[in-house]
């Protein structure tokens, strides 16, 4: 209790447990029809070129995330054109642009600012990079995400489940995936500086798994997701401030023991039944 | 009219010719097995019937107060879906028309499909969980959900035991005898003829469209029932 209340004494903590928060739910609602879908590494790809983009900004000058959000945004647009083409696999075209992204970003920070502390804080992310406008974003972001999943919940379970049933019954299969892209880049890019480039994605992949673990019901998977996401999310912040270890890897940490419980408990539940 | 009049169809997969000359109908209360090897155009044909391919040339035609979109698709299972966390109703309902939600006409809907298939007991339980048989009638209730007129099914018992699929077959009978048209692409030639009133041989040019009794007599039908490459036609 004394560890929380001297972390909401710090204005900056609050605001990276507010925004934490938030990505964590967007993250994890979002992450489950990716998974399903087959499309878990969407958002390690994205945060891939969330570094590029960052990267360049710091070299040009500009405010990182007028320059990250249309990059980032693009890339998941161009990703999704790819993998429904055909010409690329999905996973194949994703790596290809993830690593990419990562090869333009190392070589434009070395040849400006050099290799410092700051290339370390986007790769790995920085409890201390949340602003005041990365709080409103966050909020925004979230607005959106829950809005779309309490309207359109029927069709994307429609769509998550059965792509081409759903496209030959009339439902618009290709503006949900574009919706469900756009709002994972911009997830990706308010989290990425937070929990590091390289790491981001885990908030996309863990929740949904262990959530699939331990519920049935697509219904129940949602929500589960959401619950496991924010409380592994709150989990890791404070031990990383206890212990004072980076957020970003506590919290990917935290997340990994509850998939290992999750993992644990499916199993006893099916010998059970 | 008919519910789906092709005329001089052709299909195109990746740049090449997967269906061409294809001219035929499925009439109102018809059972149309369509047959052929791997490769001679059946699952481009499905999508193009589906409105997920556009024609190269020719047309499809939906009448009999048949819309596109309310075709019953019963597809093949992706891996995807075979650990999908999801209870049975919640994929059933997934058929009906979702505006974003669903209409109280349409949950009723589903429950009648339910019942009709033996799932209402299955309701609540999780459709990975089930054995391959249920899960097609768990597919085939969303199915029905999406239509009242025409189901179109693809290879709908593969990877079934002969027990399931019997009952699957005995299913679609009923199903036909109460007015649904059915439209099946099948492997399984001999429960086709056995079957199905219509057969459509298919080798990227159709080969035979006629009477499931016709069939059994041609040239064509023998050699295909014994195994023997089909004169005529040509290679995908």
């Amino acid at each position: 209790m004394s560890i929380l209340r001297e972390m909401l004494s710090y204005a900056f903590l609050v605001r990276a447990l507010v925004v934490g928060v938030l990505v964590s739910l967007c993250a994890a609602l979002l992450g489950v029809p990716l998974v399903l879908k087959r499309y878990s590494m969407i958002g390690d790809g994205l945060s891939h070129v969330g570094f590029g983009a960052l990267a360049v900004a710091a070299a040009l000058n500009a405010a990182p995330l007028s320059v990250a959000i249309p990059v980032v945004v693009a890339a998941a647009f161009l990703l999704l054109r790819l993998s429904s083409s055909g010409r690329i696999r999905g996973d194949a075209a994703i790596a290809v642009i993830s690593t990419g992204s990562l090869a333009l970003g190392v070589i434009v920070l070395s040849v400006t600012t050099g290799m410092n502390t700051e290339t370390g804080n986007y790769l790995f992310g920085s409890i201390l990079a949340m602003s005041d406008s990365d709080v409103r974003l966050s909020l925004g972001i979230t607005a959106a995400v829950l809005l779309l999943f309490v309207i359109f919940y029927n069709p994307i379970f429609a769509v998550t489940f059965d792509e081409t049933f759903a496209r030959a019954t009339g439902a618009r299969a290709g503006a949900y995936n574009a919706l469900l892209s756009l709002l994972t880049a911009l997830t990706v890019v308010v989290g990425m500086r937070m929990m590091g480039a390289l790491l981001i994605s885990g908030l996309v992949i863990f929740p949904a798994l262990s959530a699939m673990r331990l519920c049935r019901r697509f219904r129940h998977v949602i929500i589960c997701a959401s619950a496991v996401s924010v409380a592994c999310f709150a989990a890791g912040t404070v031990a990383s401030y206890a212990l004072a270890i980076p957020t970003g890897a506590s919290v990917v940490c935290v997340n990994i023991l509850v998939l290992l419980c999750c993992f644990g408990a499916g199993r006893l539940k099916e010998r059970g039944s | 009219m008919a519910l789906i009049t092709c005329r001089d169809l052709c299909l195109a997969y990746e740049g090449k010719t997967a269906v061409k000359g294809l001219s035929f109908d499925v009439l109102s209360g018809d059972y149309l097995c369509i047959v052929g090897e791997n490769g001679s155009g059946k699952s481009t044909l499905i999508r193009a019937l589906l409105g997920l391919k556009k024609p190269r040339s020719g047309s499809i035609v939906y009448g009999d107060g048949l819309k596109q979109r309310e075709i019953g698709y019963l597809p093949q299972q992706t891996p995807a879906q075979k650990d999908f966390p999801a209870s049975v109703l919640e994929v059933v309902r997934s058929g009906c028309r979702a505006n974003p939600f669903y209409a109280p006409s349409e949950k009723r809907r589903a429950e009648e499909n339910m019942e009709k298939l033996g799932l209402t007991e299955l309701r609540n339980a999780c459709y990975r969980e089930l054995s391959g048989g249920q899960q097609q009638r768990v597919l085939l209730a969303r199915a029905l959900c999406a239509t009242r007129k025409l189901l179109l099914l693809d290879e709908p018992v593969t990877g079934l035991d002969p027990t399931v699929s019997a009952e699957l077959y005995r299913i679609l009978r009923e199903l036909n005898g109460e007015g649904v048209s059915i439209v099946m692409v099948t492997h399984d030639v001999d429960c086709a003829i056995e079957r199905a009133k219509k057969i459509l041989h298919l080798r990227t040019v159709p080969l035979f469209f006629g009477r499931a009794e016709d069939y059994r007599l041609s040239e064509i039908g023998r050699s295909f029932m014994e195994g023997r490459p089909a004169e005529g036609g040509e290679k995908a």
